[in-house]
């Protein structure tokens, strides 16, 4: 360990209480000058406890900071940001209706005499932007732009207005592959104008792509410091778990398939989908693999009704159903795990139990309540099946760590007993732990025989579970893969079988 | 959905804590504030008086509590009750059963309801928005109703419903008290009230977990509708007569402030109907306040409206933050791990 440069942050002795629990206990966080450095752990670990006391959005009640040698104390995320720290988060926090170039000066806007100097303000983002590689006209609103050049935007932003240490929170978890590259691009820049980087994230290779050191944490506590040169992925997730992950076993049981359970014929809507055949039986999984903007999303919107067809049909068993909302689709026992868990999957402030049982009452009918007890053994045994970890079933959803979400939503339509289960990305934004266990679950769910059709980005996970993949391209689907034939490089050969689509990203 | 008795109560402590200090100043300025007598029959006294000159409010913000849990606003409801009121006058002035007259004037205002939830659940318009347009009209349509005169009656009948007794007591306060007691007893016994919430919360979500929100919407509406139908006929009943341009007038703004005291947030989601007709009754018994102090009729709205600041700076969440910082600083409360470390006061935080 480089011992002899001076820490740009050396944050130590970081202590946060909480009532009855201990978010932080003493802990030290040493960034060094153009360094990428690492904050890893589990959900619920202490990472974002850590990072809301160095930007000042939380009071922290021990331990102090040090940036550049100088002791800081900042009150306030204006303040930190005065100092020199800039935090970028995984939901770019901009203004999406305004332009490109309001938003890299929002609130130190070029003025003369209290008039905005647009033009003067276009060219300087202009500037700026080109120094992160951005080539773009700064004068379009925010929202003509792919969450990747926004996500750069943002950071742009932060360093402009900081300019020492740089907080990444999840920077990449909504960008495909492509994306995350342009991103790290910028911060590799950053790096060597001697920023510290800090970069928090749950995909470890992206940790090993990008970063020079680690800390990691569990339980509020540092449980090491590592240079990531020396050792491997299955050291840092040991460390993080605080036991051995046992080695993934790729070997699947026999695709042994029952009944044809959904037909789809023709299904499909201009302008989101091409019209396509599927056909799903008991006891499989199918992957939908594709880029990000292939159609994966919006298959398993039009199967579930989210999103209504122009064209097509779907039958059941055999018998043909109508399927124009979401409704209809649980009605006949279909499910979907969207996508985005924020905005469309979790009801923030309804208890978790409550949001365990929507589905199922909301296709009970107003009307009949489930009687108390019945909604007690329905939450309580997936709480205990699922392992989700809550403090209590009446804390609001949004309490919970990104991964408990995801279980409850899980449970939510479990408890529906579906014999269709979508999920779209049913991993992302998810810690290692809960990362397996919902892998795990998927094949279980496969055993016991129900039909699932998961969309994924991760070609390791579809790998992982899937019995066939279907793999889309510029919404169209273009392959499928069963038996020995998934493998990651197949996927992806198959998703580039033609010239790649060119992505959008400036 | 969990309606267990502390929580019940804990939820609504800060409405008692609020209407008890009014009513508390009630009887500073006026000694005899809380003397109930009964003469012929009838109980009469200042806090009777309270219970049953809230009515309007109580029975509107039933309705209100809904549509704003929802994440929507009802502005029309003052107008629905002059709308109401007027069609419960010509309908007993033409010489129908006062039963006839209650019951079109109650299918106007569901009416009226549905045509707002049809605007905000299907055409997916703004409430605020939609709700405007009927607050305007309201007014248009009573006074084509009324003929553009203050349309009296002499219906004992319906009289009743506004100025009578049953068994002693107002009727006006028997019916918000039967009908907010319903409509508590409907959200939170079905599963109404928890689907009420999830759409407030978030649409999208409940959509996808098969919610019918565009059904629930339009009954929440019809349900405002047909509470402000109700307040609108007790008004008429009590002066005998339906002023198209007066009846309700802004009452719709002390409904939603009776949800707002009441605590329930304006950006929809949990909400609690008893909370909200505390509310009401606050209001209320600030009116009383003002009137039994002997102030000059000219400050009446001015006070009312530092009163009200008053209650909701003290309910704000800064406010609630500042008071928890200060009892949590007096109560040293440790945390778990107690080692060698200075002990710490926990702090929540504000976000």
């Amino acid at each position: 360990m480089p011992d002899d440069i001076r820490p740009l942050l050396h944050a130590s002795g970081i202590s946060k209480f909480f009532p009855g629990a201990v978010a932080l206990d003493e802990v030290e966080l040493k960034l060094l000058p153009g360094e990428v450095h690492a904050l890893l752990g589990e959900n619920g670990a202490g990472k974002s406890t850590l990072i809301k006391c160095l930007t000042g959005a939380y009071r922290r009640d021990g331990g102090k900071i040090e940036l550049e040698g100088v002791e800081v104390d900042p009150a306030s995320t204006n303040e930190s940001q005065a100092l020199g720290i800039g935090t970028v988060y995984q939901e770019v926090n901009l203004l999406p209706n305004m332009t490109v170039a309001e938003n890299l000066f929002l609130g130190r806007q070029i003025t003369r005499g209290g008039l905005l100097r647009r033009r003067a303000m276009n060219r300087a983002a202009r500037d700026v932007l080109l120094d992160y590689g951005l080539d773009i006209d700064p004068a379009e609103p925010l929202t003509s732009y792919s969450v990747a050049v926004q996500q750069v935007i943002a950071i742009a932003r932060a360093v402009e207005m900081s300019g020492k240490v740089l907080i990444l929170d999840e920077p990449t978890a909504s960008l495909d592959r492509e994306e995350v590259q342009l991103v790290f691009s910028v911060i590799r820049k950053l790096k060597e104008r001697g920023l510290a980087v800090v970069f928090i994230t749950h995909f470890l290779d992206q940790v090993f792509e990008i970063s020079d050191r680690a800390t990691v944490l569990r339980n509020g506590q540092v449980v090491g410091e590592r240079d990531l040169r020396k050792v491997s992925s299955n050291d840092i997730v040991t460390l993080m778990l605080g036991r051995q992950l046992e080695e993934k076993v790729q070997e699947r049981k026999g695709g042994h398939a029952g009944e044809v359970l959904v037909e789809i014929e023709d299904l499909g809507k201009r302008g989101m989908v091409e019209p396509f055949n599927l056909t799903l039986h008991e006891g499989e999984v199918v992957g939908l693999a594709g880029l990000l903007g292939s159609g994966r999303t919006e298959t398993a919107n039009l199967v579930f009704g989210a999103v209504q067809g122009d064209q097509g049909k779907i039958s059941k068993r055999g018998r043909e159903i109508r399927i124009n909302r979401p409704r209809d689709a649980i009605t006949h026992r279909f499910a979907l795990c969207p996508e985005d868990r924020k905005t469309e999957g979790i009801v923030g402030d309804l208890s978790v139990r409550d949001n365990i049982i929507l589905a199922l009452q909301a296709r009970q009918g107003w009307i009949r309540p489930l009687p108390r007890a019945r909604v007690n053994e329905i939450a309580e045994h997936y709480v205990r099946a699922l392992d989700i970890r809550l403090a209590s079933l009446d804390m609001p959803i949004r309490l919970l760590s990104g991964g408990n979400q995801q279980k409850a939503l899980l449970a939510r339509w479990l408890a529906t007993q579906p014999d269709l289960l979508i999920l779209d990305e049913p991993t992302r934004g998810i810690d290692v732990g809960a990362h397996a266990e919902i892998i795990a679950l998927i094949e279980r769910l496969r055993e016991e025989g129900m039909a699932l059709l998961v969309a994924s980005s991760e070609m390791e996970e579809l790998v992982a579970y899937s019995t066939r993949v279907v793999v889309l391209r510029d919404r169209r689907q273009v392959g499928e893969l069963t038996g020995d034939q998934i493998t990651p490089s197949n996927i992806i050969r198959a998703i580039a079988a033609e010239e790649p689509a060119k992505e959008a990203t400036a | 959905m969990s309606a267990t008795t502390p929580s019940v109560f804990k939820r609504i402590l800060p409405q008692l804590i609020i209407l008890g200090v009014v009513l508390a100043f009630n009887v500073a300025v006026f000694p005899g504030f809380l003397n109930i007598e009964i003469h012929n029959g009838r109980v009469f006294g200042n806090l009777i008086d309270v219970l049953n000159r809230g009515a309007p409010v109580a029975l509107l913000c039933i309705g209100m509590t809904l549509v704003i849990a929802t994440r929507g606003i009802d502005l029309s409801v003052g107008a629905v009750m002059a709308i109401a009121g007027a069609t419960a006058a010509s309908l007993v002035s033409e010489g129908h059963h006062w039963t006839t007259a209650l019951i079109g004037a109650l299918a106007v205002g569901s009416l009226c309801g549905l045509w707002n939830g049809f605007l905000v659940a299907v055409l997916r318009i703004q409430p605020i928005v939609a709700t405007l347009v009927l607050m305007v009209a309201g007014r248009g349509i009573a006074q084509l109703i009324t003929e553009g005169t203050i349309l009296t009656f002499i219906d004992p009948g319906l009289i009743r419903l506004g100025a009578g007794t049953i068994v002693g007591i107002p009727t006006p306060i028997l019916i918000w008290i039967a009908l907010g007691a319903g409509a508590i007893f409907a959200v939170r016994r079905t599963a109404l009230g928890m689907l009420i919430e999830a759409i407030g919360i978030n649409e999208a979500s409940s959509r996808l977990a098969g919610i019918n929100s565009r059904v629930l919407l339009i009954c929440v509406y019809a349900m405002t509708g047909f509470c402000a139908a109700l307040a609108g006929v007790i008004v008429a009943a009590d002066i005998k007569g339906a002023d198209a341009n007066n009846a309700g007038l802004w009452l719709e703004l002390d409904a939603i402030l009776a949800v707002v005291i009441g605590g329930n947030s304006l950006l929809g989601g949990r909400f609690s109907i008893l909370a909200s007709l505390l509310g009401a009754l606050i209001i209320q018994s600030v009116n009383s306040l003002i009137l039994l102090s002997g102030m000059p009729p000219e400050f009446n709205l001015i006070i009312k409206s530092v009163l009200i600041l008053a209650i909701l700076v003290i309910q704000s969440p800064k406010v609630g933050h500042l008071i928890y910082m200060l009892r949590a600083s007096s109560l040293h409360v440790q945390p778990e791990k107690s080692s060698s470390r200075p002990v710490l006061t926990p702090k929540e935080d504000a976000q």
